[in-house]
């Protein structure tokens, strides 16, 4: 899914409710201040005329003592006003501090709170990098227009409203022709504005083209090296480069003249009043006015200076335009993000750990003790019974498609007795990874129903349901920090002495111990300083800490070299013993001593069977095994 | 630093300096301006006559226009300039990165390349274009002004210099407090960052162990901790706005009461009510463009950690360099070690390849076999010279390939990585990547050859399907047999396969040695496997372990002598299943 680049309607409303709801304190008193600091700082505008006007009374006489006691009086009122002012101004400006970062915290953290009850659909759809602007380009966008562009708009639209009031107490007739300026103000910037927007949008996906080329040519840099591709590439990254630098350009263009225009526009009609104010005095036009002033000198000058004040301000949130629009585009994706269903889940049986009493009935326990069971609150009678887990997994009838329209398992029927090796074997796209899905239920059956230890897995809760499957898979995802960390992932209360164990096991302590510092090495970037197989060790190993009764391992020995996987094959044994396993591989070695052996093919089981059974059967398993078939 | 990112302006270098020149144009438009009005108002509150505001008018009506045209002028030239500046910026590193060898390659992750080239030099473009605009227009406001206001007012001018100096130190140590902490500030972030997307690329993993609470406690203390951060710094910087609002209150409150006083005590002599006003109207162009000012140093500071980032990768010189006088052409595809030693950085104290020595005739096919970590992909990969020997010399037909041209040497030594890439475009796009005016049926050829035709005839659009980025679209033993003939179309005298066929099954990789074998006798063929059964045929097999050459023979040699070449066959061969064959 393409990044949409427009807001979807009503965003900046939610925008600013949920802000609201962040610091439903803060923010009316933020209000607060910026109304205050607006008002009066276009108050002392009046003051200045008054002690100019009376100046220009009485400069000739040389009096002060006549004037002093006005002038002090004025100007201890702007005084007080100004600390006003200020006061306000400190105050919002620091409290803005804290609601625009803290405002972006909680737009993140309601985000990774989302993420994570996100169904796996949601990022097996979902572009990764797409999902990470959300983090980084959208909150930037955020940050711009909660801190400055939210203010200013305030800003302007009071002192707008506040000068167009005292414009129409003084004279009618001049506001109507600042009006008229104003509105082709308006006019103006919807025009340079919205080209300006368009191509900024351009911009945008122009730099998601570098964006995409540069990283698909990053990826196979070296390759482009092997083949002596470099003035090909070179060439066209020159095509889209040119193009990003084309619509930048203009999109900046726009943005840029829009300031200019607007001001001289305001100059224009700055002169327009003058000369309409001069015609008015001249042809003694009636004034109509809410104070019922006659029109004299004394009203067109201070006009004057509101008309440049109106035209600045209408300048001011020009200049957010972008931002604004911008930011509003970031707010919805935000908000789509948010709007996203979570995983739902119905169940009700949970896990927990049990204690076998002496007349060989289960109750619950607070401690490890090995043993678990599934607890069923009976809601007909308010009972509670307890089932030990065995580890049986049964599938009936199951049909399964990612999309409706495509089933991509058809009609697929076993039964995994407790404690026995289970193996799938097929080509890419049989549906081996698809079947565990559905065990752990990152996705839910079509059809069909799944029996875990005879109880139907919708009505286990997921945590616990996957808390008693742990799942080794072939892409090894490490977590930043220690080694040590990265194994006791598997069971937060583990403690060292078990994650050594744990790693021991796996066939993971004597390349762990023999790393700088050993179960203390730090592993960043998804453990970048481990080889693959190490790290397929590591996964090994914290899924070994977590002790699940069933185990999943899909892929895990993969980038393992055979004579390795045959060295830490004992661990592995070991790790398998008394657990009911479900193995994926492609290498036959790794799934021949198997109980059972399943082939899929397109989403069907074609042959089911051991090792010896299948070989003897001749049929596509002997294919594979012989060589005759590609897996992949 | 600022050598290197200046290097880029270039052919944006007029548009950079018009942009300035037409910015003074405009400033001195914007100055004068206000400077007629106040004449105009002058005029207009003595009664003058319509005609009088009219010449007045139409004098400013001129000078907009001008100003108009300045402004318009500039604003073009300045997004010229700075958009000219990035499209280079990129551009530079593009190619440099292009230059790159594979020790280069493997300092920067793909992501920190990508964000160098996108979000950084937007960062530096947004500051390019503060600079060009706002840096000549700041200070060029504040003089005028200042000189304005002093022309005018005369003495009582003398408060700015007051004023300024408090705003000047005030709005330092704001900057000076605040800076530090944003570069603070954004390593964190970026460290944020990362871990959201260890997250993402790790649901599977959080799901299956039921760590979503965990990892929401995680991010929250560290996402807390990065927005105390940002709240310090953006406080401090909070007090900018009231700091500007202090000072011009100050200005306005010492203009309103003395000048008051002066006029009215001399009687208009020391200072006149025009001057009075113009004070006024001063007073804020002079505060706003220092405060403007800071904003430039604060954008500035903010970008020039990006900056550093751009000219690190612009400064990075690829560790491989083409010979004086090159050698255009390889004599046959033999190959020899002698003493050859190599690490992968200088600091690395263990080598990863030790006193090897090995020579391989030209048109014989050597199996390579040995555990991972092995340094099997080591060295191969100093035969095309895709790394320098740390210590000995590599030869291909008999010349060190330090003397070739880097080109002639990678076109004549064909390698097929084991991280290979497939790219978006056709299966054509992607097959003259091996050589660019191949024929259809060159291409043809060497697709049957790496058995690929088959596959490809039985696509809908065959040669013209297009494969998706990384060649998604195509399973991976499709997409190494495409990568095998894509080096198979150079036509090399040495080709390298680096585990290229593990994902291919043994009956077609047994099919495409057959091949090699037959249509090109003459071409040195390195096969590196982890398959007993793809290296088993070959004239020699190199059984390497911990960097080292261990045993080298025939594959019957071998399972007689070789403990570890025992071991890995016995792993892929257990007992049981010699009996069923």
């Amino acid at each position: 899914m393409k990044n949409k680049t427009t807001a979807k309607k009503g965003t900046a409303w939610r925008l600013i409710k949920t802000v609201f709801e962040f610091y439903p304190v803060m923010m009316p008193v933020v209000l607060v201040c910026v109304v205050v600091n607006a008002v009066v700082s276009s108050i002392p505008a009046v003051f200045q005329q008054n002690i100019i006007a009376l100046m220009e009374k009485s400069w000739k006489t040389g009096d002060w003592g006549a004037v002093s006691g006005t002038i002090t009086k004025w100007v201890l009122t702007l005084l007080m006003l100004y600390v006003i002012s200020l006061v306000a101004s400190f105050a919002f400006n620091r409290m803005m501090a804290t609601v625009t970062q803290g405002s972006l915290m909680k737009f993140r953290e309601k985000m990774f709170n989302k993420m994570q009850t996100l169904p796996v659909k949601y990022f097996d759809t979902h572009n990764h990098g797409d999902i990470m602007s959300h983090y980084t380009n959208d909150i930037d966008t955020l940050r711009q227009m909660i801190s400055q562009s939210f203010i200013q708009l305030l800003v302007s639209g009071i002192m707008v409203t506040t000068v167009f009031c005292i414009m129409i107490y003084y004279c009618v007739w001049m506001t109507v022709v600042v009006l008229a300026g104003i509105c082709c103000m308006f006019f103006i910037t919807k025009k340079v504005g919205g080209k300006s927007t368009r191509y900024f949008i351009r911009q945008q996906e122009a730099m998601g083209n570098v964006e995409g080329y540069v990283e698909e040519m990053m990826n196979g840099q070296k390759v482009v090296k092997v083949f002596c591709h470099e003035e090909e590439t070179k060439d066209d990254f020159d095509r889209i480069n040119e193009e990003l630098f084309h619509e930048a350009e203009t999109a900046n263009k726009y943005a840029n003249t829009l300031g200019p225009i607007l001001n001289n526009v305001g100059n224009i009609l700055y002169v327009i009043v003058a000369v309409a104010g001069g015609i008015l005095l001249l042809l003694n036009v009636p004034n109509v006015s809410l104070s019922g002033k006659a029109l004299g000198i004394s009203i067109v000058v201070p006009f004057l200076n509101m008309t440049k004040q109106f035209a600045g301000n209408i300048n001011q949130v020009s200049q957010q335009i972008n931002a604004v629009v911008m930011g509003l585009a970031g707010a919805s994706r935000i908000f789509d993000l948010l709007d996203q269903e979570p995983e739902p889940d119905n169940g009700y049986v949970t896990l927990v750990n049990a204690k076998e009493e002496k007349d060989g009935k289960l109750t619950e326990s607070k401690e490890r003790t090995g043993i678990w069971a599934w607890k069923h609150p009976h809601a007909a009678d308010g009972t509670v019974t307890y089932q030990r887990l065995e580890g049986e997994v049964q599938l009936y009838n199951v049909d399964f498609g990612y999309v409706p329209e495509k089933t991509v398992l058809h009609d697929i029927s076993l039964v995994a007795e407790p404690g026995q090796k289970f193996a799938f074997v097929g080509a890419t796209g049989a549906g081996k990874t698809t079947i565990t899905n559905l065990i752990n239920r990152f996705y839910d059956i079509a059809d069909g129903k799944i029996r875990y230890d005879g109880i139907n897995i919708n009505k286990i809760k997921k945590a616990d349901l996957r808390r008693s499957l742990g799942i080794v898979l072939q892409d090894t995802n490490l977590f930043t920090g220690t080694v040590m960390d990265n194994i006791r992932y598997g069971r937060l209360e583990a403690t060292d002495e078990e994650c050594v164990k744990a790693a021991k096991l796996a066939g993971a302590d004597s390349f762990i111990t023999r790393l700088p510092e050993g179960y203390d090495t730090m592993l960043t970037g998804n453990g970048s300083n481990l080889s693959q197989g190490q790290r397929q060790l590591l996964a090994i190993a914290r899924a070994a800490v977590a002790d699940p009764p069933v185990m999943i391992l899909d892929e895990a020995t993969a980038s393992i070299d055979t004579r390795t996987e045959a060295i830490v094959q004992k661990g592995m044994d070991a790790l398998m013993k008394g657990r009911t396993v479900f193995v994926i591989a492609h290498r036959l070695s790794t799934v021949r001593n198997s109980d059972m052996i399943i082939v899929l093919e397109q989403g069907r089981i074609i042959e089911r069977g051991s090792h010896d059974e299948l070989i003897a059967r001749k049929g596509k398993y002997y294919q594979l095994y012989t060589g005759a078939f590609e897996l992949e | 630093m600022l050598k290197d990112l200046m290097k880029c302006v270039r052919e944006y270098k007029k548009a950079s300096l018009q942009a300035p020149v037409l910015v003074s144009l405009e400033v001195v438009m914007e100055c004068i301006i206000p400077f007629i009005i106040s004449r105009l108002v002058n005029e207009i509150k003595a009664g003058c006559a319509l005609s009088v505001i009219v010449q007045y008018g139409a004098l400013l009506v001129v000078m907009a226009t001008l100003s108009l045209i300045f402004g318009i002028g500039a604003g073009n030239a300045c997004s010229t300039a700075s958009c000219g500046f990035a499209k280079n910026l990129r551009k530079d590193m593009f190619y440099n990165i292009q230059e790159f060898s594979f020790a280069n390659i493997d300092k920067f992750s793909t992501s920190s390349l990508v964000t160098r080239l996108t979000t950084d030099v937007s960062n530096v473009q947004l500051a390019y274009m503060m600079i060009v605009r706002t840096a000549i227009r700041c200070p060029l406001m504040l003089i005028f002004a200042f000189a304005m206001a002093f022309v005018m007012g005369g003495k009582m001018a003398v408060i700015f210099l007051l004023v300024i100096p408090v705003l000047g130190v005030g709005l330092g140590l704001v900057i000076s407090r605040a800076m530090p902490l944003f570069r603070r500030v954004f390593r964190k972030y970026d460290r944020l960052n990362a871990s959201i997307q260890e997250n993402i690329k790790g649901m599977r993993v959080v799901k299956s162990y039921n760590r979503e609470a965990f990892e929401q406690d995680k991010f929250r203390v560290a996402a807390e901790d990065v927005c105390m951060d940002f709240t310090k710094a953006e406080k401090i910087l909070a007090f900018n706005n009231p700091l500007m609002q202090f000072c011009l209150y100050s200005v306005m409150i010492f203009v309103l009461y003395f000048g008051s006083y002066t006029i009215i005590t001399s009687r208009g002599l020391e200072l006149d009510v025009g001057q009075f006003s113009a004070l006024l109207t001063y007073n804020f162009q002079i505060l706003s463009s220092l405060m403007m000012l800071s904003m430039v140093f604060v954008m500035i500071t903010m970008a020039s950690e990006s900056a550093r980032r751009i000219v690190e990768v612009l400064d990075e010189k690829s560790t491989l360099s083409n010979p004086e006088n090159p050698v255009y052409e390889v004599k046959d595809g033999s190959v020899d070690f002698d003493n050859v030693s190599f690490k992968y950085s200088e600091k690395a104290d263990k080598m990863a390849l030790a006193d090897i020595n090995l020579h391989i005739r030209s048109g014989e096919t050597i199996g390579i076999i040995g555990g991972t970590g092995s340094s099997k992909s080591s060295l191969i990969q100093l035969i095309s010279r895709l790394y320098d020997a740390t210590e000995g010399t590599v030869k291909v037909g008999g010349r060190d390939v330090r003397e070739y041209d880097l080109d002639t040497l990678r076109n004549q030594v064909a390698v097929v990585l084991q991280k290979n890439v497939l790219f978006s475009g056709t299966i054509k796009d992607n097959l003259r990547w091996g050589n660019k005016n191949a024929t259809d049926e060159e291409m043809k050829a060497a697709c049957e050859l790496a058995q690929a035709d088959e596959f490809i005839m039985r696509l809908p659009k065959q040669y013209d399907t297009y494969i998706e980025q990384g060649g998604s679209n195509v399973s991976g033993g499709q997409k190494q047999r495409l990568c095998i003939a894509r080096a198979l179309l150079k036509k090399p005298k040495v080709l390298i396969l680096d585990d290229s066929t593990s994902a291919v099954d043994t009956r077609t990789d047994s099919l495409i040695r057959k091949g090699f074998k037959e249509y090109i006798p003459e071409t040195t063929k390195i096969i590196i496997a982890q398959r007993i059964s793809s290296v088993q045929e070959a004239d020699r097999i190199i059984v390497m372990d911990g960097g080292k050459i261990v045993d080298c023979g025939t594959h019957e040699e071998l399972i007689k002598t070789c403990e570890i070449y025992q071991e890995v066959y016995e792993s892929q061969n257990k007992a049981g299943d010699q009996d069923e064959k």
